[in-house]
């Protein structure tokens, strides 16, 4: 370990992976540092990508392919299962990937490009001279350090505490934590080319609880409830342990994790001078299908591009920082952000009964596109009587 | 003061993220309290797995 870098990557994800990648790429000395003990793990992530998203980054592999998903099927409270496939069905639209190696594929990606990584090493203070920050303190397995770097790229996940060091204002407020538990369940009956998502707020108040094949007969089983739905003997795992005992009985678990996915909007700036935020850390889940990887990647990536030509110029500063938020804001990604935070905010207000009427008015609808917008239009166009309640999500659209 | 039952906690950090204080820590795989809690009781409600609670003392 060096005691200066021209970036330090704080956090092992997709995010930090594709930065440290990017950024040694271009020539810069690049660390990047992961306080747990291995990349990948332990996962905290229900593991599905779109297609288009995966595609943008990188090449499927088999190695880290779990699943390819051709539907999604919406389970609606009274019971209605929803497909939705392009109108080719057996088309692939996703998949669901194996993070533990998918991780550490990105990490090697970025190590092979030129960049030192560090396991068991966390960040503990930014080094910050004059409001900026210049580096950060590490535990490196017991033994403190100072990396100094032109920029930091805080990469840290959910927790995002980097950037709360650091000025930033991380904080996710109670109601808009998705808090989630999730099992990897074999020998269970499922179909191996759908991911299920169950809706309903018996089932999942506030969210959804999804079932994401891993293989024939395995399966991510999870759910994420808002946190302001959480309670004592109702909790993500107390609405999840009750679904399996009636859906899935015979099925073992041979992974149990937790987590928690915020769905707030993205953070109101996400550069500071010398730091910027990536990734989960950045709040940029999607906040409909809290979703992450591909906009951990498309982050993390473009933040590596701008970081590199302000090394280079010699300028870390905000304002020179400044041109990854403003492009990602308006990228596809920062629109449908926006987007899909309204649709959220529609969906969550609608009570079981109005939840049964839209998905029964889409039920084996054909999309032409496999997207959240054009099961939105569907949903506009079949139920003119609810045009009132709708012209939130009509809004959402524009 | 905050009583964290380590046979439950899943060690997800999602207490972390919501914490007004910024009072939790998840160093590697062990949830520390590392500043002054308040007792607000924010992370008892977040956290997926109850691990969690808020204990008043007389």
């Amino acid at each position: 370990m060096k005691n200066k870098y021209d970036m330090l990557v704080v956090g092992g994800g997709p995010a930090g992976a594709l930065a440290a990648k990017t950024a040694a790429e271009a020539g810069n000395t690049v660390c990047l540092i992961e306080k747990r003990p291995a990349i990948g793990t332990p996962i905290r992530c229900a593991e599905g990508i779109g297609k288009e998203c995966l595609f943008e980054f990188i090449q499927p592999d088999p190695r880290w392919i779990s699943a390819e998903i051709e539907r999604a099927r919406l389970i609606t409270p009274n019971g209605t299962s929803v497909s939705l496939e392009q109108e080719n069905p057996g088309n692939v639209v996703g998949y669901i990937l194996d993070r533990k190696i998918f991780d550490r594929e990105l990490v090697w990606q970025a190590a092979e490009a030129g960049a030192d990584v560090f396991v068991k090493t966390r960040a503990t203070a930014p080094i910050m001279e004059g409001g900026a920050v210049r580096g950060a303190k590490v535990m490196a397995t017991g033994s403190p350090a100072d990396i100094r770097a032109d920029v930091v790229l805080a990469a840290d996940g959910t927790e995002a505490q980097f950037a709360r060091w650091a000025g930033l204002d991380t904080t996710v407020p109670l109601r808009e934590m998705m808090s989630c538990a999730q099992y990897l369940l074999t020998d269970i009956d499922i179909d191996a080319a759908s991911t299920d998502f169950y809706l309903g707020n018996d089932v999942a108040p506030e969210g959804y609880l999804w079932v994401f094949p891993k293989g024939d007969r395995t399966a991510n089983v999870g759910i994420g409830i808002s946190g302001r739905k959480s309670r004592d003997g109702s909790r993500a795992k107390d609405y999840l342990d009750r679904f399996i005992a009636k859906n899935f009985p015979g099925g073992k678990t041979i992974e149990a994790i937790a987590g928690g996915v915020p769905v707030c909007q993205p953070l109101p700036c996400t550069v500071a001078d010398g730091l910027m935020v990536i990734g989960d850390a950045a709040r940029v889940v999607d906040p409909l299908t809290g979703g992450g990887i591909g906009n951990a990647m498309y982050t993390g990536k473009l933040a590596a591009q701008v970081a590199s030509k302000c090394i280079s110029a010699g300028d870390c500063s905000k304002a020179a920082l400044m041109p990854y938020d403003t492009e990602w804001r308006a990228s596809r990604m920062g629109k449908s952000l926006e987007r899909n935070y309204r649709v959220k905010e529609f969906f969550i207000t609608l009570n079981d009964k109005k939840l049964n009427v839209l998905a029964d008015s889409v039920a084996s609808v054909g999309l032409a596109e496999f997207s959240v917008s054009a099961l939105i239009r569907e949903l506009i166009k079949r139920n003119p009587r609810m045009l009132f309640e709708l012209k939130a999500l009509k809004d959402a659209l524009q | 003061m905050l009583r964290i039952n380590r046979d439950k906690c899943g060690y997800c950090g999602t207490c972390v993220a919501v914490c007004p204080e910024d009072a939790l820590e998840l160093i590697d795989a062990y949830l520390s309290l590392e500043r002054d809690c308040i007792a607000c009781g924010i992370c008892a409600r977040a956290c997926p797995l109850g691990a969690l609670e808020v204990v008043h003392e007389e």
